[in-house]
């Protein structure tokens, strides 16, 4: 049983230009179906406005979906009622893109990450202090931190406590938003080699969601591209990385950002009007889809 | 140096400080620390840092648009035979937009919101006196189609907010050409973009400067716009330009310690496999050790690096890496 199945996701949004015009329904999200195994890290590609990051969201309802279904482990998400959906909480969290606005900039850095045991009713003070400082130690924090406020900490500490902070409970399941798109270079390689770490030691079934082509590459054996809600491809990293078969893929594979002078550059143009896009996914190999 | 081409830009020794007063207690940081550059006409030169590396600070002075309580404390930036540094607000009004055009990152913020884009490109030629009136509107819609904006005369009409990111982009690109200036400044001018969107404004952007003849000043972190478009590339860090050679050495050769790490970091050929992370945190601008400022996090590291700040070397022509591995230890 794959530890998470997400079938015909799908996500509207009414467009209202003005509150007396009648409005456009958008499909953010339009029919998105994938499985990942336990303790598999799956990306989520694609350019704004293609719908991954509203995936995630409607997994962890943060946004409720339109229709579709999300078993986690086998229970069944969508229709859980709020305080089922709590409890299960504990098993799935996200680590955000932007630590500057998902941490409080009033709450200190051990009280944002032990508050998720205050909510879930765990442990004593003193068993979630001890925890706190665990997680510190597990994200490469130093633990006498913990009494200072976010301002305080570089943009890469602040992604630790807000991983820290992640993992409190203990999820099986972990959602990473563009998990360093928003750091520099030099502090990037650290997050990544944490979060693989991480992903590792405590077998978590990893979802990153990201539109950096080199971090998917590197860190996710399978990953699935988006293009206007819909996976237009789908399978191993290394087959679509090496043959894509959707015209969009090749067309997004060619605009990476490339830092050997030597690379060939040649930029593929997408001309959406040459593909039908609501083609469904078809197996192009063996474990490799595209929607043809 | 004698053997070099005849500079467009030629900035010497540059320094550019914040005076910062917290708690009553003032402190001086310098963003910028004795910044030499120069660009010759029609080239291209990538000024590539991380944030805190002084790069967006360096652009904005050349054009005397330092953010207060900045300031240029010294240094001289001459251009098309005239200092920079030294030039009234009027005079400079002159440079600024007519023969240095500049394009930012936030197109939204870069944009006039209630003026439409065909009025905005207008006014570039009409307040540097190219053109006036209904030539001025004509222009405008010319530059638009230059920068291959889909449906330029309808466009022109259009407001900031009806466009897509990509077309701002390109609107502000139209607007900084306007009146064809011999340099045109681009910070971070694709970070805010997707990837497809971001390789057609850098093609554009060369385009751009082959056809009226530019030099091109790059300001980036990202080493892949380097490669896709600069022909030579400094690298900052702390202030200071840690390494400086055409684009294929320093990508490909790279000598300093810093820009060896930040390539060696990225994700590259070997999927799962450790990444070398570059240790610790970017440097703290109002506390920076007394050697080489990229000593704390540095591989290389030995006793020398503490002593005092390296110099220059060149390590092979037209490339040089401030760092004490290549000399100038007495």
């Amino acid at each position: 049983m794959a530890c998470v199945d997400v079938r015909e996701l799908v996500k509207t949004f009414t467009r209202r230009p003005a509150p007396w015009s009648r409005g456009a329904v958008v499909r953010a999200v339009d029919g998105v179906s994938f499985t990942i195994a336990e303790g598999e890290t799956f990306g989520l590609v694609g350019e704004s406005g293609s719908g991954k990051t509203t995936t995630g969201r409607c997994m962890l309802r943060l946004i409720e979906p339109t229709s579709g279904s999300f078993a986690l482990r086998g229970e069944e998400v969508f229709g859980l009622p709020p305080a089922r959906l709590r409890a299960l909480r504990r098993d799935m969290q996200m680590v955000f893109q932007d630590p500057d606005s998902s941490l409080n900039p009033r709450m200190r850095a051990g009280a944002i990450v032990e508050e998720g045991l205050i909510v879930h009713g765990l442990g004593t003070r003193s068993e979630r202090r001890d925890r706190v400082l665990q997680l510190f130690s597990l994200v490469g924090l130093d633990a006498g931190q913990r009494d200072r406020y976010p301002h305080e900490f570089s943009g890469g500490q602040r992604q630790r406590i807000g991983l820290a902070r992640a993992l409190a409970l203990s999820p099986c399941f972990l959602i990473a938003d563009e998990p360093v798109s928003a750091l520099d270079v030099s502090i990037q390689a650290q997050i990544i080699n944490m979060l693989m770490d991480l992903q590792q030691q405590l077998r978590l079934t990893l979802l990153v969601v990201a539109h950096d082509l080199r971090l998917v590459r590197h860190i996710c054996p399978r990953v699935a591209v988006m293009y206007r809600g819909r996976i237009v491809e789908m399978g191993s990293t290394d087959a679509i990385f090496r043959d894509p078969a959707h015209p969009y893929t090749r067309a997004l594979l060619s605009a990476m950002p490339d830092p050997d002078p030597e690379a060939h550059r040649r930029r593929i143009i997408f001309d959406p009007a040459g593909v039908d896009l609501a083609a469904p996914l078809r197996e192009v190999e063996p474990g490799h889809l595209a929607a043809l | 140096m004698d053997d070099q081409p005849p500079s467009l830009l030629d900035v010497r020794d540059l320094t550019v400080e914040f005076v910062i007063e917290r708690g009553g207690a003032r402190r001086i940081i310098r963003a910028v620390d004795g910044v030499s550059l120069h660009i010759t006409p029609g080239e291209t030169v990538g000024l590539v840092g991380e944030s805190g590396s002084g790069k967006s600070v360096t652009a904005r002075s050349i054009i005397r648009l330092v953010p207060p309580p900045g300031r240029i404390v010294s240094g001289s930036i001459v251009f098309e035979g005239r200092d920079l540094a030294r030039l009234d607000e009027g005079d400079l009004r002159h440079v600024r937009g007519a023969r240095i055009g500049v394009v930012f990152q936030e197109p939204m913020t870069a944009l006039n919101p209630v003026f439409t884009i065909g009025d905005q490109i207008a006014e570039a030629l009409i307040v540097h006196r190219v053109a006036r009136g209904a030539a001025a509107r004509a222009r405008a819609v010319e530059l638009l189609d230059a920068v291959r904006m889909p449906d330029p005369s309808r466009r022109a009409g259009d407001y900031p907010h009806q466009l897509s990111g990509g077309m701002r982009q390109r609107a502000l690109i139209a607007a900084a050409v306007a009146c064809q200036p011999s340099l045109l400044i681009a910070d971070e001018p694709t970070t805010a973009l997707d990837a497809t969107i971001q390789a057609e404004i850098l093609d554009l952007l060369g385009s751009m400067r082959d056809r009226f003849g530019l030099s091109l000043l790059l300001i980036t972190h990202d080493l892949g716009v380097v490669a896709r478009l600069a022909d030579r590339v400094a690298v900052m860090y702390a202030g200071r330009v840690i390494e400086e050679g055409s684009m294929r050495d320093v990508l490909a050769a790279p000598r300093h310690p810093y820009t060896r790490g930040l390539l060696a970091s990225l994700p590259g050929t070997t999927p799962g496999s450790r990444l070398q992370a570059i240790p610790g945190t970017g440097p703290d601008l109002a506390a920076l050790p007394p050697g080489c400022a990229f000593a704390p996090r540095c591989r290389d590291r030995f006793d020398a690096c503490d002593a005092r700040g390296p110099d220059a070397i060149t390590v092979a022509p037209g490339h040089s890496a401030r760092c004490v591995l290549y000399g100038g230890i007495s």
